[in-house]
């Protein structure tokens, strides 16, 4: 006989390891999308997709169809793409502008607010007026633009939720002369044959770009290979509440070279740092050497410098990323730039997620061995510190992120 | 406000024959099935452009993103990437059939050097037996072609898939 201790997640996730059932069981990824998806803060958008009033753009948030509203009076909203009547999808078009969705199927009609606003041969209700909205992610709440959603109608706060994550988004913001990110360059849409967490658990794992990237960093000569390795002195940092980042600022700060985390120089791009000085005076200087962040926020931004991810699950052995390219605002001669490195580097061809994607899909095909049954995540253990904010601190190859995600994820699926 | 400037389509330019274009277009169609990189690099032009839009088909590729816009520095690059053996999305390479048909000469499109390239478009069904399965890809592709040093040459091939417009898989492969 063995005995139990603990609950299930308490069996499955430990310290140094984790279940393969995890990423396998239909009824964990069941179980996922009530404790997670339709409760946790998840990542939908930006505000800056919906920049007019009344634009409107759809989008994934679990396996439910969204549609990201903005109101005439400029206010952003959920709206489940879901007929009160019937349940007929009421928004077709992937994007567009319109105070008003109209059902096909009887006329219903809908504000972007998600209140019902007419119906066809009223008589028939005896009444005008029906009480009959469509559905609405209860809790909706933006941080320098970056729209979550939250189905709970109780919990922590946005704020609350991305704690010191949120510094990260503060300082992709600053590298934008007017403080402004904006996501307006349309978003790729990545298949992935593999379960979710597996993309999650990479973003900040820099133990794999040496050997996945290894082909792309040969040919280019890219520098970004040398800042996972043994002799660099960037860390990985558990930031709390599942988030993570693959902190780079100590190779940068080495060099003191703005935009070298760019890969370029400040000549190439002096429109931009002249406005980075007007904007910031002596800061400027800094907040070009640190560059952008590398960042995972649970469970599913990750900003990873100049482009952004927004993974979304379909089943258990398959999810969907989708990615776009960072844009600043004020910084036209950064952002063409940025579009055309995005495209080299993600998608369905780029030339380093296109790898990554490959590595998940064997994964999950791996992971229908069950034996050995764990996966391991001890990396790093003997030597993570902690920092004066407190938070978990390994080297630039350790899975201290992995941890960290494994332990929000445990938190989440314990509640009941 | 930076877009990718095109010349309007004109008349269809003297010099190409039928028969020879369509073997050209067999020609490349097959050395992308096979991964023969080397053969497929030397069918460019030096202003190449290889083209993948996402989202639509007449988007702007220097401002939105686009699956892949390669100009001729970047082709070699991805090929030199996919020669490593490691680039792990085509280690081992997908096994690939295509077919091309709907050949339709649309006109002529000036160049940047004074001539007239050919404009083909032709429709393709593509499979691809990969690990993770059997992936069948369709979409219609434009050409453009030019006559260097008396052979054909590719200057531009745009490859509007049929679902960019929802969620693909990885195409590490030649399309």
């Amino acid at each position: 006989m063995t005995s139990v201790i603990g609950s299930r997640y308490e069996q499955l996730i430990q310290r140094d390891r984790v279940h393969g059932s995890l990423y396998t069981d239909p009824s964990i990824f069941a179980e996922e999308l009530e404790k997670i998806w339709y409760r946790s803060w998840v990542f939908v958008g930006h505000e800056s997709e919906v920049a007019q009033p009344n634009d409107y753009v759809r989008k994934k948030l679990g396996l439910q169809d969204v549609i990201m509203t903005r109101d005439k009076d400029g206010q952003i909203h959920l709206l489940l793409n879901r007929c009160s009547h019937r349940g007929n999808q009421v928004c077709d078009d992937a994007k567009g502008n319109s105070g008003t969705f109209r059902c096909p199927y009887h006329g219903w009609t809908f504000r972007n607010d998600g209140e019902l606003v007419g119906f066809p041969f009223f008589k028939g209700y005896g009444t005008r007026k029906l009480d009959l909205p469509l559905g609405r992610v209860p809790r909706v709440d933006s941080y320098q633009g970056f729209v979550f959603g939250s189905f709970a109608t109780e919990g922590p706060s946005l704020i609350e939720h991305l704690g010191d994550a949120a510094g990260e988004i503060d300082r992709l913001a600053r590298l934008s002369p007017e403080g402004r990110v904006e996501l307006n360059a349309g978003w790729l849409q990545h298949t992935s044959r593999a379960n979710w967490k597996l993309v999650a658990e990479n973003e900040t794992d820099g133990y794999h770009p040496q050997f996945v990237h290894g082909s792309i960093f040969g040919v280019t000569g890219s520098p970004i290979g040398a800042l996972y390795s043994d002799s660099s002195t960037a860390v990985t940092r558990d930031l709390g509440n599942g988030h993570s980042e693959n902190d780079l600022r100590p190779e940068f700060r080495k060099f003191a070279e703005p935009m070298r985390w760019f890969g370029t120089t400040e000549s190439r791009v002096p429109e931009y740092v002249a406005a980075m000085r007007a904007r910031y005076g002596e800061d400027a200087e800094r907040i070009m050497i640190e560059g952008a962040p590398h960042v995972m926020i649970f469970p599913n931004l990750f900003i990873a410098e100049i482009q952004v991810f927004n993974i979304q699950p379909v089943a258990v052995n398959e999810c969907v990323q989708f990615v776009t390219a960072v844009q600043l605002a004020g910084a036209p001669e950064l952002n063409r730039r940025m579009v055309s490195q995005c495209i080299g580097s993600v998608g369905p061809a780029g030339m380093l997620l296109a790898d990554d994607t490959e590595m998940y899909e064997r994964n999950q095909h791996g992971l229908e061995a069950l034996s050995p049954e764990w996966l391991d995540i001890r990396r790093g253990l003997n030597r993570e510190k902690v920092d004066e904010r407190g938070h978990p601190v390994g080297g630039p190859t350790d899975e201290t992120g992995m941890r960290a995600f494994w332990a929000q994820y445990k938190n989440l699926m314990e509640t009941p | 406000m930076t877009t990718a400037q095109v010349a309007e389509l004109v008349e269809i330019p003297e010099g190409f024959d039928r028969f020879e274009v369509e073997q050209f277009l067999y020609r490349e169609a097959r050395l992308a099935d096979e991964s023969d990189y080397d053969a497929w690099e030397a069918l460019w032009t030096d202003d190449a452009i290889y083209w993948v839009p996402a989202g639509g088909a007449d988007i702007d590729p220097l401002r939105q993103m686009s699956v892949i816009y390669d100009n001729r520095s970047r082709i070699s690059t991805r090929l030199k990437q996919a020669r490593t053996g490691r680039r792990y999305a085509q280690a081992p390479p997908s096994n690939l059939r295509r077919v091309i048909s709907n050949i339709e000469f649309l006109g002529g499109r000036p160049n940047a050097f004074g001539g007239v390239d050919l404009e083909v478009a032709a429709n393709f069904l593509l499979l691809e037996s990969h690990a993770r399965g059997n992936e069948l890809w369709g979409g219609r592709t434009t050409y453009r072609l030019r006559r260097e040093d008396g052979e054909l040459r590719l200057a531009y091939k745009k490859v509007v898939l049929v679902n960019n417009d929802k969620p693909i898989p990885t195409m590490g492969f030649l399309i």
